[in-house]
């Protein structure tokens, strides 16, 4: 069962209708047991950084976040939840969760796409990933596959977490993180096929980690 | 590289989906639910709903249909119609729509547009405008007028800018659609998408009068929008959208790639 963090951030049935349709087990929560329990946590979100932290500060979601982090709980941000796993962001020049180094700015209106016009800003639409560096969160998605973005600002971790890039008159990080810690700034569940892919890879690696420690504590009795 | 999106657009009344020519006699064609699913693997990159009933009992069976299709796409779905309030946006998404379209309502009372982005954030709020050339005047400097149901009610504001208030009052795309070509299938007004393009930053959309792959290419180049809103064409089956894309792939138009 995987959990989808309840912060009223807009997206989570969104969230939730995709992983039905790939049936995957879910629930909207904010409960930390229910948080706990779970195979892994998938972090969404849609809307403003400052709206969003303060939720999270008043409630304490930010120290159960933390919390599951520290406990290698399985985590999965998408686009808001991308961001504000970071340290700052300009957006009202907003103190975030400080999970990773890094901050998140907004995309320059002085940028000029490849035809030479002035991007569009918010970028919104279909754009392909990049690859930086391989990622099981990836695994069996064709390189030239997109995904739908809707964002105004982006992030900037620290360079050796990122796991694809994507252009937007930039250069930008559309996915980053370690085995068992992603971030993906588009929307994987209004991605199409691709989407429910990565949502699904997301998953698989939760039941292996959750079978792993099932199984660890039992060889450790028999020794 | 951002892609150029394929948007059909569904019209529907009493839940079925339904088809006009120039605003007038619409004749029901299919199932909403059904279709939306077809043309999400077909490779729609956004889907777009329009409820044009009056009654209450027809707006109850359309959110139906709202739940019903979200069950079954995964690519972003738009609403529209009848939505005159924060309350009205908030049951759609509640239903399963990522974004809402406002039109005449908006025209009425602008101040919609911030309240719904502030509510939602701007990337949920489409403005549509339905737009009628004319002859330039004061009012009018475009040569390009907004006007309300369907066509039928000028509102002496200039299209061009009206599309810069509502960039400023926060709408996160703007869907065009020219009444002129409405259902004629000669081609999107070309002129007015360019000039509403060139004037704002948000994306726009050109609705109204593809009748080929040709006119999409068209707007999608010369007409600088970000998506080609598409009815008549797909839905008598006269293309494929894989067709349509194959099409503009080929021409050079940068297209979502049907993937596996």
């Amino acid at each position: 069962m995987l959990a989808i963090l309840d912060y009223e951030a807009g997206n989570q049935t969104s969230v939730l209708r995709a992983l039905d349709a790939r049936k995957i087990p879910a629930l909207i929560t904010a409960e930390p047991e229910a948080l706990a329990a779970s195979a892994g946590v998938i972090f969404p979100g849609v809307g403003a950084a400052r709206q969003a932290m303060e939720h999270l500060t008043r409630t304490g979601l930010d120290r159960v976040l933390r919390d599951l982090v520290r406990r290698q709980k399985p985590l999965l941000g998408v686009c808001l939840g991308c961001q504000i796993l970071l340290e700052c962001s300009e957006e009202s020049e907003t103190r975030t969760l400080g999970l990773v180094k890094g901050r998140c700015v907004r995309f320059d209106p002085g940028l000029v796409d490849e035809a030479g016009d002035p991007i569009c800003i918010p970028h919104m639409g279909w754009n392909a990933c990049t690859p930086q560096r391989p990622s099981r969160l990836f695994a069996g998605i064709p390189p030239d596959a997109e995904f739908y973005f809707v964002h105004s600002y982006y992030t900037l971790p620290e360079p050796e977490l990122v796991i694809a890039t994507t252009r937007h008159g930039v250069s930008f990080c559309s996915a980053y993180g370690r085995d068992g810690f992603w971030a993906v700034q588009f929307h994987p569940e209004k991605s199409g096929p691709p989407g429910l892919k990565l949502l699904h890879n997301f998953y698989e690696y939760c039941l292996e980690r959750q079978a792993a420690a099932a199984s660890a504590p039992a060889s450790g009795e028999e020794s | 590289m951002l892609s150029k999106r394929i948007i059909p657009c569904l019209d529907v009344r009493n839940g079925k989906l339904t088809k006009g020519v120039k605003f007038k006699g619409n004749v029901d064609i299919g199932d909403p639910v059904e279709t939306a699913r077809r043309y999400y693997e077909e490779g729609a990159d956004e889907i777009v709903f329009y409820d044009i009933t009056a009654s209450a009992e027809g707006r109850g069976i359309f959110l139906d249909v709202v739940e019903g299709v979200a069950a079954k796409i995964a690519i972003p779905f738009c609403v529209g119609g009848g939505i005159a309030s924060v309350a009205d946006m908030r049951a759609v998404l509640l239903a399963g729509a990522e974004k809402i379209s406002i039109n005449s309502a908006a025209v009425k009372n602008p101040e919609l547009i911030g309240e719904g982005a502030a509510a939602f954030g701007s990337q949920a709020i489409v403005v549509g405008m339905d737009v009628k050339q004319v002859a330039k005047g004061p009012q009018t400097p475009s040569g390009y007028e907004v006007v309300i149901h369907g066509g039928r009610t000028f509102m002496n504001m200039d299209a061009i800018a009206w599309a810069r208030r509502c960039e400023e009052l926060g709408a996160g795309e703007l869907c065009v659609n020219s009444i002129d070509a409405d259902g004629t299938k000669e081609g999107y007004e070309l002129t007015l998408t360019r000039a509403v393009a060139d004037a704002v930053r948000i994306p726009v959309i050109a609705s109204g009068g593809a009748g080929s792959p040709a006119h999409m290419l068209d707007a999608l180049t010369r007409g600088g929008a970000s998506a080609a809103l598409i009815a008549s064409i797909v839905h008598y089956g006269e293309y494929s959208i894989a067709e349509i894309k194959d099409y503009l792939a080929s021409a050079g138009c940068k297209v979502r790639p049907l993937a596996s």
